[in-house]
C-alpha cells in the first residue's frame, strides 16, 4: 500500500512539473500551447537514450530540460506572429509531429516497440527505498520549480508577461516587444516539460510513443483548470485533484457491473471529463480561483 | 524632432483608407486631428506608429526613416501611442499597469530576474517613485491598487496617458482622448496634457469632439475620405467651406 501511494505520489508530481512549466505559459503569458507532450516526449527519450549510452542520469536530465527547451525555440520563431487560436493549432501539430517521428525512427527510438529497460534512479538502494529516494528527489525539484515561477511570477518579467496575456498590442505600444517575452516563456516551460519527461522515462523505464499522446497535454490542462489558471497553487492542487481522479477512477469497476478491463480505460477518461465539466459549470475559475480573482 | 508623413497611402481592397497624406509636426507642439468618422484618423494614427503598414508613402522622425521599423522600436525611438479603446492591463493594478510601462527594466530579462537580484530591487524601488508621481500628477491615487479593468472609461483614459509617459517618450499620439468621458474629466485631462507639452513633449491629438480640441490645440488638421483637406489655426480651418461641408455635411 505504501509502494502504491509513493508511486501515484511521484506520477502526480510529474504532473506538477508539467503544470508549472504550463502556468507559466498560458496561466501567465496566455500562450495557449497545446503540444506540451511533446516536449516532455524530447525530454523522457532523450535522457533515456542518453543513459543507454552510459551518460550519469544527472546530465541526462539536464539535456532533457535543454534539449526540450532548445525544441520549443524554433516553435516560438515560427509561430508566435500567429494569432493565438493557430499558435494552439501549431503547437498541437508539434507535439504529433515529435510523436510520430519517434515512431519512424526506428533505429534511434525503437519506434513502437518503445525503450524498455531505461535504467533506474538509484539501481543501487533497491526496492522501496529507491522509489522514496526518487520521491524525495522529484519533490525537491518541483519545489526548486515552484520557487522559480513564483520568482518569474513575482518579477518584473513576471510583470510583463502578464501584461503581454492582457493586451499585447499595448505591450508593443510602449516599446516592448511580446514575442521576446514569449520565446523565454515557451522554452522555460519546455524545459519543464522535459524534466518531468526524464523522470517519467526513469521512474516507468518503458518508454513507447503511446505514451505520449495529446491526451495527456489535455490532462494538464484540466490539472491547470481544475486548480486555477495563472496560480502556482493552481497546479499543484489541480495535478492533485486529476491524479486522484485518474488513479480513483480504477476503483469504479468494483462498482460498475458488466465493465470489462478494455472498457474501464474510456471509463476513466469519461469519468476525468466529467468532472471537468463539472468544475467549468460550478467553479470555473478553478478551486484556487484564478488570476482574476487576486 | 519632428515627425514627417509623407504621402502615406493605404488601401483596404478597393476601399482607400488614407490617400497621399502629407503632414509635418513639430518638436514639442500640440497638434490636433479632426475628422468625421471613419475618416481615417486612426489609421493614420496605426499606421504612423507601425500597427498597420502603409501601401505607399514614408514616415520620417528626427530626419531618419522609420517606415521600416517595427512598433516596439518607433515606441523606442520617442513616439509613443494610446488606443481609442482604452487597452489596459486589465488583471494587473493601476499602480503595476505603469511600471510595466517604464523602459529598460533589468529585471525584464530572466537572467536578470535569477542572477542580478540587487539591481532589479534598485529599479524597482527607481521606477516606483517614477510611478508614485505619475499616479498623483493623474490623480489617481484613490484606485492606485485596484485592477484597472474596473476603472471608468475616464480612467482609463488618464492610465494610457500615464503609461505612455510612463516609456518616457518625446512625442506622445493621443487616440480620442476625450472620447466617452465625463466633462469634469475631459478638462481634467486637457490641463495635464497642456502642463506635459510645457515640459516639452509632443502631443499629436486625434479627436472626434470638435469644442473640445479647439480649445487644446494651436493648429490643427482636418481629414475627410482619407485625405487631409484643410491645415492650420482652428477657427482659419473651421470656417474653410470645404471643412464645413465635410464635417458638417454641407449645412451652412
Amino acid at each position: 500500500m505504501e509502494a502504491y501511494l509513493v508511486a501515484i505520489g511521484i506520477i502526480a508530481l510529474i504532473y506538477v512539473i508539467l503544470s508549472l512549466g504550463l502556468t507559466l505559459q498560458y496561466g501567465l503569458t496566455g500562450l495557449i500551447n497545446f503540444g506540451h507532450v511533446g516536449f516532455f516526449a524530447i525530454g523522457a527519450y532523450t535522457s533515456a537514450l542518453l543513459a543507454f549510452q552510459g551518460v550519469p542520469l544527472v546530465l541526462c536530465f539536464a539535456a532533457a530540460a535543454v534539449l526540450a527547451g532548445i525544441a520549443a525555440w524554433p516553435i516560438g520563431l515560427v509561430s508566435l506572429r500567429l494569432r493565438d487560436d493557430y499558435f494552439a493549432i501549431v503547437t498541437l501539430g508539434f507535439s504529433e509531429v515529435v510523436r510520430i517521428v519517434i515512431t519512424s525512427e526506428k533505429w534511434l527510438t525503437s519506434g513502437v516497440q518503445g525503450l524498455p529497460g531505461v535504467p533506474r534512479l538509484y539501481e543501487e538502494l533497491g526496492g522501496f527505498t529507491a522509489q522514496l529516494a526518487v520521491f524525495a528527489t522529484i519533490l525537491a525539484v518541483t519545489l526548486l520549480g515552484i520557487w522559480m515561477i513564483r520568482r518569474i511570477a513575482g518579477s518584473p518579467f513576471g510583470r510583463l508577461i502578464e501584461a503581454i496575456r492582457d493586451n499585447e498590442e499595448a505591450v508593443q505600444a510602449l516599446g516592448k516587444d511580446p514575442a521576446r517575452f514569449k520565446i523565454q516563456v515557451l522554452v522555460v516551460g519546455a524545459a519543464f516539460a522535459g524534466i518531468a519527461g526524464a523522470f517519467y522515462a526513469h521512474y516507468i523505464t518503458y518508454i513507447v510513443p503511446d505514451q505520449f499522446i495529446p491526451l495527456v497535454t489535455f490532462y494538464v490542462w484540466m490539472a491547470i483548470i481544475m486548480g486555477g489558471v495563472g496560480r502556482v497553487s493552481g497546479a499543484v492542487v489541480g495535478s492533485a485533484i486529476l491524479m486522484l481522479f485518474l488513479e480513483g477512477s480504477r476503483f469504479l469497476r468494483d462498482v460498475l457491473p458488466g465493465v470489462s478491463e478494455v472498457d474501464m480505460a474510456s471509463v476513466r477518461i469519461g469519468a476525468v471529463g466529467f468532472l471537468l465539466i463539472l468544475f467549468i459549470m460550478y467553479r470555473p475559475q478553478g478551486l484556487m480561483g484564478d488570476y482574476t480573482k487576486r | 524632432m519632428s515627425l514627417e508623413v509623407r504621402d502615406i497611402g493605404k488601401s483596404y481592397g478597393g476601399f482607400k483608407a488614407l490617400d497621399g497624406v502629407r503632414l509635418t509636426v513639430e518638436t514639442g507642439a500640440l497638434f490636433g486631428i479632426i475628422g468625421p468618422n471613419g475618416a481615417g484618423k486612426s489609421t493614420l494614427f496605426s499606421v504612423i506608429s507601425g500597427f498597420v503598414p502603409a501601401d505607399e508613402g514614408r514616415i520620417i522622425l528626427d530626419g531618419k526613416a522609420i517606415d521600416g521599423l517595427s512598433a516596439p522600436a518607433r515606441a523606442r525611438a520617442g513616439m509613443v501611442r494610446t488606443f481609442q479603446v482604452p487597452r489596459e492591463f486589465r488583471h494587473l493594478t493601476v499602480r503595476e499597469n505603469l511600471m510595466a510601462a517604464a523602459p529598460q527594466q533589468t529585471g525584464e530579462n530572466l537572467l536578470g530576474v535569477f542572477f542580478r537580484p540587487g539591481r532589479v530591487n534598485e529599479e524597482e524601488a527607481a521606477i516606483a517613485d517614477r510611478v508614485d508621481q505619475t499616479i498623483t500628477f493623474l490623480k489617481l491615487t484613490r484606485v492606485a491598487d485596484q485592477p484597472s479593468g474596473m476603472l471608468s472609461g475616464g480612467q482609463k483614459k488618464l492610465l494610457e496617458l500615464g503609461r505612455a509617459l510612463m516609456a518616457k517618450p518625446r512625442m506622445i499620439l493621443l487616440d480620442e482622448p476625450f472620447a466617452g468621458v465625463n466633462p469634469v474629466l475631459i478638462d481634467e485631462i486637457m490641463e495635464r496634457i497642456a502642463e506635459l507639452n510645457g515640459r516639452g513633449i509632443g502631443f499629436v491629438v486625434i479627436e472626434h469632439d470638435l469644442q473640445a480640441l479647439t480649445r487644446l490645440v494651436p493648429r490643427l488638421a482636418v481629414m475627410d475620405r482619407g485625405r487631409i483637406i484643410a491645415e492650420g489655426e482652428p477657427r482659419a480651418v473651421l470656417d474653410d467651406p470645404l471643412v464645413r461641408e465635410a464635417y458638417l455635411g454641407g449645412v451652412s
